[in-house]
């Protein structure tokens, strides 16, 4: 007996499983990065801390999502890898002093709440690790923004605030120490080097559209030339550019499938909202952040932004 | 120069060297002959003999009826031992001639009518359509619609173009091509008699350049005809889709609800435009095909010609039998052929290939969910949102499957192949797809 199926018959190499494992690829540099910066910041025991967060984000993600398919009798679904990328996505976002136990509610959050309980993998209307990340700055405000560790800020007096912060409040931080990453921040926010090196491989690999990341960037610049009262500043733009989440969300957040438009218009439309979002939120907001929730709120227009742009078929333009 | 091409499409692995350098040979079929009376789109044809008749090759066994319909021929001489429904590649029943080969292969004698003689214009038309008609041709690129037919369009003298249609994207077929190394003269001359029937026409025979061979050939081949050109096509699936073909070479676009006819084509495959030269110039009706047979099962990959109403199993054995672990058996190309279950069902005017593979890609896909990628997107040559199609045609949301121009789909299956989900994009569209055609016939 021969197998019977729809045509066609064969298959490109490219497989859900391969996609996940390269965007884990992606984020590598930047989590190595992470892991040695923790450790020449504030000594080797927050590498070591960096590295284990990374493993309790990742590890409780994965067995969330292995609990749940069991406890609902679904099919298994953790060989996708899927869960690893959210538990990556979620550490890279976390301070390094993050404690434990919040992580690991974070990484339930992430995974049960706003995955699973929307149907799992593709299904989810938010991104797992932005979701989550959001609901522990609002839980755990003071500890999401512990940068540097309190033993270390008393006897060194080394400066709490990001860059991104220090630029806000005026000071002028140095933009080649913005660009490498070696000062403090989320674990794999920090080094832009690191984070391009990862959105270089995505877009060779062509898992990643460049459309979203580009207009975000380049809408955000616009925007913050038009509103932050320093006019055409390069100096001060890259600095924006540089600072914060803007490249690993630009890349690595704004770009997930499930959570971004389809559709060729819907992409452009979707990274100028973004830009708008981070742009204000940055520019007025109280903190200096902005990139997560701007990329939380829009993902809930996607829906929208789909329905507005059904592109014409082949032959139906002019109609 | 940039290639003419279109938008989108993939580049699957193409098998062609398989084959592509071995020469077609004749087979003969043996024992009885089942020759369905529906090998073409619109009506089934009328039978003509009895059972008991004794019948010759190349008599023609069953009429059109009515206009979109088409001739069947014998293809071997023997008698007619039953008329009954039997199972053909796409796994339906058809009313089919089962006939008994005496393997003498008498023929009946064609009628030369010299009609390329004919000197008034609008007879010599008539007598080219009326032979077209005659000699039961379709389209052999696979979809068989009525060759007639699509020679008669509403107003003849607003068609500017006529195509040959010579892209064979379709991975491992080899059958074009071996007819254009094989018979280049005759396709030319095939094309220049279709061109008699449009004053206003220039033809163009559009072929992927991964034949260089045959497009430096033909151009040589054509270089005296003021009025056919060839064009190289950019390779690529699916580049020759009626659509897309149209489009490659005349930039101008049609959708579902036109005919070629419309944007001022006339496309014809290779081998219809070759057998029109036999029906024309010969009297010849249309009982046999190159077919190909290849794929990693099968032991010596070639090139047949083959009598309608053979058995592919016979085809198999031609071709030095199959290895006994095949998985897949596919009659037509591997991205829209039709998987077999049973390889004892003829090969008809459609059948333009044999494949069987000893590893079958679907069964071996592992499917998640839509990840939402976009990939189908970006490949889907119609410019379609395939990924929201398919989710219209799961929630079987008629509404939002129109509004997404899921009646464009053309079916090709380049989502389906790109998908790293694994879904079954194709198929989801096209059960849709009929659910509502199907719906707009009864309402």
């Amino acid at each position: 007996m021969y197998y019977v199926s729809s045509s066609p018959h064969v298959k490109a190499k490219l497989t859900t499983n391969r996609i996940m494992i390269d965007v884990i690829i992606a984020m590598i540099p930047a989590a190595l990065f992470g892991i040695i910066n923790a450790g020449m910041l504030f000594g080797s025991f927050y590498s070591f801390r960096a590295f284990l967060l990374i493993m309790v984000c990742v590890g409780s993600c994965v067995l969330s999502e292995y609990v749940y398919n069991r406890i609902i009798k679904r099919q298994q679904t953790i060989d996708d890898f899927s869960a690893v990328v959210t538990g990556m996505i979620l550490a890279l976002n976390l301070p390094v002093t993050f404690p434990i136990w919040m992580t690991v509610i974070g990484s339930v959050f992430a995974i049960i709440v706003v995955k699973q309980l929307f149907g799992g993998l593709g299904q989810n209307f938010m991104n797992p690790a932005l979701g989550a990340r959001c609901f522990l700055v609002l839980s755990f405000a003071k500890q999401m923004t512990a940068f540097v560790p309190e033993k270390v800020a008393a006897v060194d007096g080394v400066s709490s605030a990001t860059p991104l912060t220090a630029l806000k409040n005026g000071a002028n931080p140095d933009l080649l120490t913005m660009f490498i990453g070696n000062h403090s921040g989320t674990i794999g926010e920090t080094s832009v080097i690191a984070l391009l090196i990862g959105a270089l491989y995505l877009s060779v690999r062509k898992i990643i559209d460049l459309r979203i990341p580009l207009t975000y960037i380049v809408s955000f610049a616009i925007l913050i030339v038009l509103f932050s009262g320093n006019g055409f500043d390069a100096e001060f733009l890259l600095k924006h550019l540089c600072g914060g989440g803007l490249i690993f969300g630009a890349f690595f957040m704004a770009t997930d499938y499930s959570t971004s438009p389809i559709t060729v218009s819907g992409k452009y439309i979707y990274g100028i909202c973004l830009g708008f979002l981070t742009a204000i939120f940055r520019t007025f907001g109280n903190t200096a952040e902005g990139v997560s929730f701007a990329i939380i709120f829009c993902n809930l227009l996607v829906p929208l932004i789909e329905n507005i742009t059904i592109p014409k078929a082949f032959g139906l333009e002019k109609e | 120069m940039s290639k003419l091409t279109f938008k989108g499409g993939v580049h699957p692995y193409d098998g062609k060297e398989l084959t592509k350098d071995v020469a077609t040979r004749k087979i003969n079929p043996k024992g009885e002959v089942v020759i369905p009376t529906s090998q073409h789109i619109g009506a089934p044809a009328t039978p003509m003999v009895k059972i008991g008749d004794r019948v010759l090759k190349g008599q023609k066994i069953a009429e059109a009826t009515g206009f979109v319909s088409a001739n069947i021929h014998s293809s071997v001489s023997g008698t007619v031992k039953k008329i009954e429904p039997r199972l053909v590649t796409n796994g339906t029943k058809v009313m089919s001639i089962v006939i008994e080969n005496d393997e003498l292969y008498e023929e009946i004698k064609y009628e030369n009518k010299n009609i390329l003689e004919i000197c008034d214009k609008q007879a010599l038309k008539e007598a080219i359509r009326e032979a077209v008609k005659e000699a039961g041709l379709v389209g052999l690129g696979g979809a068989c619609f009525p060759t007639h037919v699509k020679l008669s369009p509403k107003d003849e003298s607003a068609i500017d173009y006529v195509i040959v249609n010579a892209a064979e994207c379709e991975p491992y077929i080899t059958a074009d091509y071996r007819r254009m190394i094989e018979n280049p003269k005759e396709l030319i001359e095939g094309l220049d008699i279709i061109l008699k029937l449009f004053d206003n026409a220039k033809g163009v025979i559009a072929i992927e350049d991964n034949k260089p061979d045959v497009i430096d050939n033909l151009a040589k081949l054509t270089a005296n005809y003021e009025n056919i050109e060839v064009k190289a096509l950019k390779t690529k699936y699916p580049q020759g889709s009626e659509r897309h073909i149209i489009y490659a070479v005349t930039g101008r676009k049609i959708n579902s609800k036109k005919l070629p006819a419309d944007a001022g084509c006339i496309v014809d495959n290779v081998d219809t435009v070759y057998n029109v030269y036999r029906a024309v110039k010969e009297g010849k009706p249309l009982t046999e095909r190159i077919v190909t047979v290849s794929g990693d099962g099968i032991k010596n990959p070639c090139n047949l010609i083959v009598p309608f109403g053979t058995s592919h199993s016979q085809v198999i054995e031609e071709a030095g039998g199959m290895d006994e672990n095949v998985e897949k058996i596919i009659s037509g190309g591997p991205m829209m052929g039709q998987a077999l279950f049973n390889t004892d069902v003829p090969v008809m005017k459609g059948s333009s290939s044999l494949l069987a593979f000893m590893h079958d890609e679907v069964k071996a896909a592992k499917m998640t969910n839509c990840l939402n990628c976009g990939m189908c997107v970006k490949v889907c040559p119609e410019g379609l949102v395939c990924a929201k199609l398919a989710q219209a045609a799961h929630l079987n949301d008629k509404e939002m499957f129109l509004r997404y121009n899921g009646m464009e789909c053309i079916e090709c299956g380049t989502c389906n192949y790109v998908c790293p989900a694994r879904r079954n994009i194709t198929q989801s569209v096209r059960t849709m797809k009929r659910a509502i055609i199907a719906d707009r016939k009864k309402g």
